[in-house]
């Protein structure tokens, strides 16, 4: 339980304000002037840096088992990803990943 | 989605580019309901009251920060550590602001203050790799489609929200939704993976936060992305200089 006198909206107020600096920071202090070209290259790499990396421990070792990986959600990663290679559909992918998730998940009781 | 060639030609005005972005943050909503319901039985259970929980749901937005803070206050840890804890699990979106700027640098301020305001894991995601997909995209359509991925998942982040803290039920874990995050995320970056660049910085990316797992709330990700987006740019360096 949270104590009592634990300062609950400071905190609240704080973490609203920082986090909305975070995420302003560049887009709002560099606005439209023009970037290097070295670090437009760097930039552009940014989804493709970011997103796999904050998705692999999810796949490899998920709270929901205790952190053991776990074949159902395995097969539902590979099956997205080749679904999203294969068709480069968003939905398809989804579809797929959803459709092996549970299809293993009841196999495998 | 349609498909996808890298210089698809565009003709999409600001309102077509809204419904576009509507349609591309849809799938999102099997991500965000059933973590804001989670926020809200949990913010609950921890002690927090309706005001609260929500104060965190509507001017926090950061789903993860929001569970660190809370366990963090739950654990009565000092302060100054629930700030900087919860901070550091959103460092990361100073590199989503980083690589926002020269697709949405131009845009007027009030607007950049909204696109800050919302950008989160999913309308990052779905907008970069649109303003990626197709460059001739004019500053107003990127804005716009933003505004419309935003626009269509945030009411479901607020609503479960509240909904969770009414009703104090989250889905059970039997239906596995928690691995809706890989699912979508992985659908979005498999099309994205174009060049051999993207494909070199999205293994370097998962290797080193693999390796990395043990820094501290997050910390390794940022590493790990700091690393992956110099191999995705000496990668393209090095293959044009061969062509």
């Amino acid at each position: 339980m949270i104590p009592e006198t634990a300062p609950v909206w400071p905190i609240i107020a704080a973490l609203g304000i920082g986090t909305f600096l975070i995420r302003f920071s560049f887009l709002g202090l560099v606005g439209d002037r023009p970037l290097p070209e070295w670090l437009l290259r760097f930039l552009r790499y940014t989804p493709v840096a970011v997103l796999p990396g904050l998705v692999a421990p999810l796949v490899l070792w998920p709270a929901a088992t205790g952190g053991d990986p776990d074949p159902a959600r395995l097969a539902a990663a590979f099956a997205t990803l080749a679904a999203g290679l294969a068709t480069r559909n968003v939905l398809a992918a989804i579809g797929a990943g959803l459709v092996t998730l549970y299809t293993v998940l009841w196999w495998l009781g | 989605m349609p498909s996808s060639t890298p210089d698809f030609p565009t003709t999409a005005t600001p309102r077509r580019a809204f419904l576009r972005g509507v349609r591309a943050g849809a799938p999102f909503i099997l991500v965000i309901a059933p973590f804001g319901l989670l926020f809200g039985v949990v913010g609950t259970e921890a002690g927090l009251n309706l005001a609260e929980v929500m104060g965190f749901t509507v001017l926090v937005i950061a789903g993860a920060a929001q569970f660190t803070a809370v366990q963090l206050m739950a654990d009565n840890a000092p302060t100054v550590i629930v700030l900087a804890t919860a901070l550091a699990v959103n460092l990361r979106m100073a590199m989503y602001s980083a690589s926002l700027v020269p697709h949405l640098g131009a845009a007027p301020l009030w607007q950049r203050a909204f696109a800050a305001y919302g950008l989160v894991d999913q309308t990052y995601a779905a907008s970069i790799l649109e303003y990626d997909r197709d460059p001739s995209l004019s500053v107003p359509a990127r804005m716009a489609y933003f505004a419309g991925c935003f626009l269509i998942v945030s009411p479901f982040w607020y609503g479960a929200t509240l909904a969770g803290a009414l009703v104090g039920t989250a889905i059970p874990p039997a239906f596995a939704l928690d691995f809706a995050i890989p699912i979508t995320f992985l659908a979005m970056i498999a099309p994205a993976l174009r060049t051999l660049a993207h494909v070199a910085a999205a293994v370097v990316s998962i290797s080193a936060t693999l390796l990395l797992a043990g820094m501290p709330y997050g910390t390794g990700l940022l590493v790990a992305a700091v690393l992956a987006m110099a191999t995705g740019a000496g990668v393209e360096s090095m293959m044009a200089r061969r062509t």
